[in-house]
């Protein structure tokens, strides 16, 4: 195959996958490694380079519709992203450590939680219980727009908070993938940040998280030019279809195919992990 | 009063990213359509890991390559600018923490600026 016909392929490939990422709020970068290794045979090395560069152009490019409806928390974002980013330092450094086929085994173990995670669909907000101390001192509490006014919220259990985000930074970096299921979990599950507020704030941190890891796969030569080149235009062109398809689309069909292509990826990488194909 | 000034901040921010971004794809198409006109009859191998060529590693390698003659030089210098974008994101965000004389958030800013100038400054 040559160029004119591979970088075509991949562009479209990586359309398909922006898009999905964006209709199912998953994010293009969990489906586009897989495609690129599982579909076209390339190196899981330069497929997690060109998704981790295609995660901070969606991130950055959908902030702007995002910060408008006036959900984020630039607070709770901050301060979390001292983890993030040390978490992508840290998962990056490993990443040019670790075998590729244990790569790909532990890219199947995250597809798998995607899969469970979009087929489930948006939990139901926790209300803080007992507001943690430390998140007065940094000022997170706040509020969001709602039908009925603004909607105030208090913020807890900051520290498990910051550990996990560590753990979304660390998987972020190694596996080249924005993990906003992650960093949605440690807000909206264990932090009690309200959902919209969590998915907003979480999406914002994206990109910054990325940036931190992809100094690193620059200087390793994982960000290859030509591959990177259609991936990056073609999830960023996928994700601004998806995000203006959101009203009216059937999501919840939706949700059901991705979990289920995501499900088969999922097994395939584990199985070429194990054989070691990859 | 804070959070409006936090709500005005952030507006202006993601135009920043918005901007950013959209300036990053259109270096990348352009030295995309460059890459192709020239090297499309070639056959890729990304099937075997080599790694970027060395002036592709770093922001001093591509910009001292950048030329008509260097296609994947452009498509490189978009992604660089990609990268920078959230940097400058961050940068910002600084910038207005220190006009609300937030020193909390100054410092823990700070922090953040200096890991992502850390990742891409420093040789690994």
């Amino acid at each position: 195959m040559t160029n004119l016909e591979f970088t075509p392929l991949v562009f479209a490939i990586s359309a398909v996958a922006g898009c999905l990422g964006a209709l199912t709020g998953l994010g293009g970068g969990v489906v586009v490694t897989p495609a690129l290794t599982l579909l076209l045979g390339v190196d899981i090395r330069y497929a997690i380079g060109a998704s981790l560069v295609s995660v901070i152009a969606t991130s950055s490019g959908a902030a702007a519709a995002f910060v408008r409806e006036g959900y984020s928390n630039i607070r709770i974002g901050m301060f979390l992203e001292i983890a993030t980013t040390l978490g992508a330092l840290f998962g990056a450094f490993l990443a040019t450590r670790t075998p590729t086929s244990i790569l790909s085994i532990i890219f199947g173990a995250v597809l798998i939680h995607a899969a469970w995670q979009s087929s489930r669909g948006r939990p139901q907000d926790q209300e803080s219980q007992n507001p943690d101390r430390l998140a007065q001192r940094l000022k997170f509490d706040g509020s969001y727009p709602s039908p009925g006014g603004p909607c105030e919220y208090k913020v807890d259990h900051v520290k498990t908070g910051f550990s996990l985000m560590f753990g979304a930074g660390t998987l972020s970096g190694l596996l080249g993938i924005g993990s906003g299921a992650l960093k949605v979990i440690a807000m909206d599950q264990a932090m009690h940040v309200p959902f919209k507020v969590s998915t907003t704030t979480s999406n914002f941190m994206i990109g910054v998280t990325a940036a931190a890891s992809a100094g690193i796969y620059l200087s390793r030569g994982y960000i290859e030019p030509g591959l990177a080149m259609p991936v990056m235009l073609g999830v960023l062109a996928g994700s601004l279809i998806g995000a203006r398809q959101l009203i009216g689309a059937k999501v919840h069909v939706l949700r059901w195919i991705f979990a289920g292509v995501v499900g088969v990826m999922a097994i395939e990488m584990i199985v070429s992990g194990i054989r070691g194909e990859i | 009063m804070r959070a409006w000034t936090d709500q005005r901040l952030e507006i202006v921010i993601s135009v920043l990213l918005r901007t950013g971004v959209l300036l990053a794809a259109l270096v990348v198409l352009l030295g995309g359509v460059c890459f192709l006109a020239k090297h499309g009859h070639e056959q890729p191998e990304y099937h075997v890991f080599h790694g970027a060529a060395a002036t592709y590693r770093s922001i001093s390698g591509v910009i001292g390559a950048i030329g008509p003659s260097d296609c994947q030089a452009v498509i490189q210098l978009g992604l660089i600018l990609l990268i920078l974008t959230p940097m400058a994101r961050v940068a910002f965000s600084l910038a207005g923490f220190a006009l609300e004389h937030d020193h909390t958030y100054i410092v823990l800013t700070s922090i953040v600026l200096a890991i992502l100038i850390y990742s891409l400054a420093a040789p690994h």
